[in-house]
């Protein structure tokens, strides 16, 4: 089928301002858009610039908003979006250079709550042990890629850059409800800032957006009602 | 390029972030060793994390189960090409390590005590061969995504220096001595000299150069071909595996853990056809036995519909077990097939996935440049770039997580000793000279060819020549598209002028990488007239101990390939026939 696809350009070389140009393409309806993609790099023009690596949703580098909400490229099929196809960087990142964002905002946020295991106890012989249920309560958050495709998303984090938004406090979850780990208290705190987890206004933008089905909005209140109920 | 090159001094240098590269990182961060880790993507983007199945060990949390028991499979598994020492320490230490991954916070699955879970994977076995053996541990199937994540999350608990979107573009090996590595930065185009004690390659495979395949479209082989530019041998580069379950027409790898949980593959009659090839094991036999059965059932017209894929069938699983063992995979087959793996078959072909060869090196992860195995000073080289040699012919599932890990971890702490007894090597007198050149034309040239058209055909030819079956016919040809090409890529046109985020020319660059590691793996499997693991040739089907139980080492020598052997070490199991 004939497809319309407009990618929002933008060359730090040579433009001041993005703009949108479009491509005509002869595609597979089961073809993703990340096909289309290196349909124009490879046979159109080569400067064209985007991250992909796996090619499958797992790596998490495609994201980018595609028809006005943020997917994975290759997790989305033509025939789920039509004819036209409007393709443009996560919104509230600063943009690199066509579809490229500068992600180490992001990446800092999720540095900045501790996501890593905290046990100081000397480790046993064999495997600390967890029951099936106590692994079951976080399983959900381990789920995360760090796409950005949750955060970028958030109206709470483009009225408040300093959120420290979805992502980050997903994989704050993905520990604080790790049976095995200690460092609870301590993420509790840095999230119970004016930028932490009060800035969610329960707009499930993030769910939608997440391309590995997390209920991002649910683990962000399961945080707020675990802070709540430390300070009670 | 005008610009001064940037100049930076660690004790030791990491190229590329998946598995094995940030299990180093970690030791020598542990260890107080100043450490950069350089990945042209971002760490957790890192194709570790697309492995899904498991990672064995002999725990024997499920039933009975012994180290001795991994290493003979995965000798066999080999077809007896593997090293046995190295592989006695990929079977004793995966214990350890699968151990210490749990410490380090990994979320693995659990048994009903509490412990972690184990299930059946290919060529895995009880007692030597009798029956399948629980030994598989795992995260429902996302076991490598969370073995990625626990390590980048160690390496920011522990401070590791990172230069994400750093591609490395030179080796400075001067003198027998490595000095570190040269990288081009993509969000300016600026040169960064790294020099270094100690470089360790874990740059991963390159699965890119074939049509179809579960690779990353990133694993163009940089390393590997890099380290052969700078006269390192490439070691039994003949032996790359297809996994037998890629779906079909986009080669998305379907995990072996389908097969394990209980999915069987049926052809297009609708018949278990493994059971003729592989009586014992029958779906769960080693990668190579199935995806060459795959291909006969195809041959021979049983194909769905006559096609040239058949079916992997896990309906019978109920949603239950589908849901929470094998939830991303059948996720895979709804979005890119359409398929619904509840009630469906799910269309599979054999993918190219994982090359045996690559980089040779000694078990301390130290590369080694000849047949004597003597040590390259200061250079490392761990994961699917290097060759220990643990896989031999034919790797079985789940070993690569183990030795990424094994492996990186072990040269992690050879490093760290290498840089407390050693100086810092001083740097070739114009380091960024040689490949500030050969970038500058790359950028420069006003006309020329696509390198994507380059790189289409060369995945073309690979498919169609180089893959489950080869003849001297199929590979002489290829061999001269192969040819053919390397002559055209010296005169590709980059579009891109511009100096930042310039993916154009580092893709350009990949192709180059591609050329090199292709025209090596057609020289290797031409030169060997036998058939061995994942190494089929049609026209010497038998395996032949006496003319090639021995490892093959490609020299760069007037810039093409030349053919070198080294024997195989055999400690605890003799070869013997290889049925499953």
């Amino acid at each position: 089928m004939h497809v319309s696809l407009r990618i929002q350009r933008f060359d730090p070389d040579r433009d001041t301002a993005s703009h949108w140009v479009e491509y005509g393409l002869d595609v597979d309806p089961m073809a993703r858009v990340l096909d289309l993609l290196h349909q124009v790099k490879w046979e159109q023009d080569s400067s064209l610039a985007f991250r992909r690596s796996c090619g499958h949703g797992i790596c998490g580098s495609d994201a980018m908003m595609i028809n006005g909400r943020n997917r994975l490229a290759c997790k989305i099929r033509v025939d789920q979006l039509g004819r036209k196809i409007s393709v443009a960087p996560l919104p509230g990142l600063p943009v690199v250079k066509d579809l490229v964002v500068d992600m180490d905002g992001f990446f800092a946020k999720y540095r900045s709550v501790h996501p890593f295991l905290v046990n100081d106890d000397p480790p046993p012989a064999q495997e600390r042990r967890q029951s099936q249920a106590q692994r079951a309560v976080f399983d959900d958050t381990t789920k995360c890629i760090l796409c950005g495709a949750c955060t970028s998303s958030c109206p709470s984090f483009w009225a408040r850059p300093g959120y420290v938004g979805p992502a980050a406090i997903v994989n704050a979850h993905r520990f604080i409800f790790d049976s095995r780990d200690q460092g609870g208290e301590e993420r509790l705190q840095i999230l119970a800032d004016r930028d932490g987890v009060w800035r969610c206004r329960t707009i499930f933008n993030c769910v939608d957006a997440c391309p590995r089905g997390i209920n991002i909005t649910r683990a962000i209140l399961e945080v707020s009602a675990a802070i709540v109920e430390k300070s009670a | 390029m005008e610009a001064a090159p940037v100049i930076h001094e660690f004790e030791a240098v990491i190229v590329g972030a998946g598995g094995a590269g940030l299990y180093a990182a970690l030791e020598l961060a542990r260890d107080g060793v100043q450490t950069a880790v350089l990945t042209k993507l971002y760490p957790t983007r890192s194709h570790t994390g697309a492995a899904q199945g498991g990672i064995c060990a002999a725990l024997g949390n499920q039933e009975e189960d012994h180290w001795e028991w991994h290493m003979f499979d995965t000798v066999k598994g080999g077809d007896y090409l593997v090293d046995q020492d190295a592989a006695e320490i990929l079977a004793r230490e995966a214990i350890e390590t699968v151990i210490e991954l749990e410490h380090l916070g990994l979320p693995f699955n659990r048994t009903a005590d509490g412990r972690i879970d184990q299930r059946r994977f290919g060529g895995h076995t009880r007692n030597f061969g009798e029956a399948p053996v629980r030994r598989a541990c795992y995260a429902a199937d996302r076991t490598g995504h969370m073995i990625l994540q626990t390590l980048y999350q160690q390496c920011i608990k522990h401070d590791v220096r990172f230069f994400d979107e750093y591609h490395v573009v030179d080796l400075l090996v001067e003198d027998g001595v490595s000095r570190g590595v040269v990288a081009y930065r993509l969000a300016d185009s600026s040169l960064h000299v790294f020099r270094s004690k100690a470089v360790l390659l874990a740059t991963g495979g390159f699965g890119r150069m074939f049509r179809i395949t579960s690779n990353a479209h990133t694993l163009t082989g940089d390393g590997v071909a890099l380290a052969y530019r700078r006269g390192i041998p490439l070691q039994d580069m003949e032996f790359y595996q297809f996994h037998p379950t890629g779906l079909a027409g986009l080669g998305v790898l379907l995990s072996e853990a389908a097969r394990g949980e209980g999915g069987i593959l049926l052809n297009g009659k609708g018949e278990r056809f493994m059971e003729r090839y592989a009586p014992t094991l029958m779906d769960l036999a080693p990668r190579d036995v199935v995806s060459r059965a795959i291909y006969q059932e195809i041959r021979a017209g049983r194909g769905v519909d006559g096609k040239d894929y058949v079916y992997l069938d896990v309906h019978h699983l109920g949603r239950a077990v589908i849901d929470e063992k094998l939830p991303d995979i059948t996720d895979f087959a709804r979005i890119y097939q359409g398929v619904e793996p509840y009630t469906q078959p799910v269309g599979i072909q054999p993918t190219a996935h994982y090359a045996m060869g690559g980089i040779p090196t000694d078990v301390h992860s130290r590369v080694v440049v000849d047949e004597r195995n003597t040590v390259l000073p200061g250079l490392y080289a761990a994961g699917e770039c290097a060759c220990v040699s643990v896989h031999g012919a034919n790797r079985l599932g789940t070993n690569s997580l183990l030795d990424i890990l094994v492996f990186g971890r072990r040269a992690g702490l050879d490093m760290a000793r290498f840089a407390r007894e050693a100086d810092i090597p001083d740097l070739p007198s114009d380091p960024v000279g040689p490949v500030a050149t050969e970038l500058e034309a790359l950028r420069s040239r006003r006309e020329g060819e696509s390198p994507a058209k380059i790189r289409r055909e060369l995945a073309d030819v690979m498919m169609d020549d180089v893959s489950v079956f080869r003849t001297a016919d199929t590979l002489r040809h290829a061999q001269g598209v192969v040819d053919g090409l390397r002559e055209r890529y010296r005169w590709v046109r980059v579009r891109d002028g511009g100096a930042h985020f310039n993916q154009d020319l580092l893709e350009a660059r990949e192709v180059g990488y591609q050329l090199d590691v292709a025209q090596v793996t057609v020289a290797a499997a031409l030169a060997r007239q036998e058939s061995r693991g994942a190494h089929y040739r049609e026209d010497f089907p038998e395996r032949d101990d006496a003319s090639w139980l021995k490892h093959s080492l490609a020299c760069r020598v007037d810039g093409a390939p030349e053919l070198r052997y080294k024997p195989v070490t055999i400690t605890r199991f003799t070869p013997k026939p290889r049925t499953y």
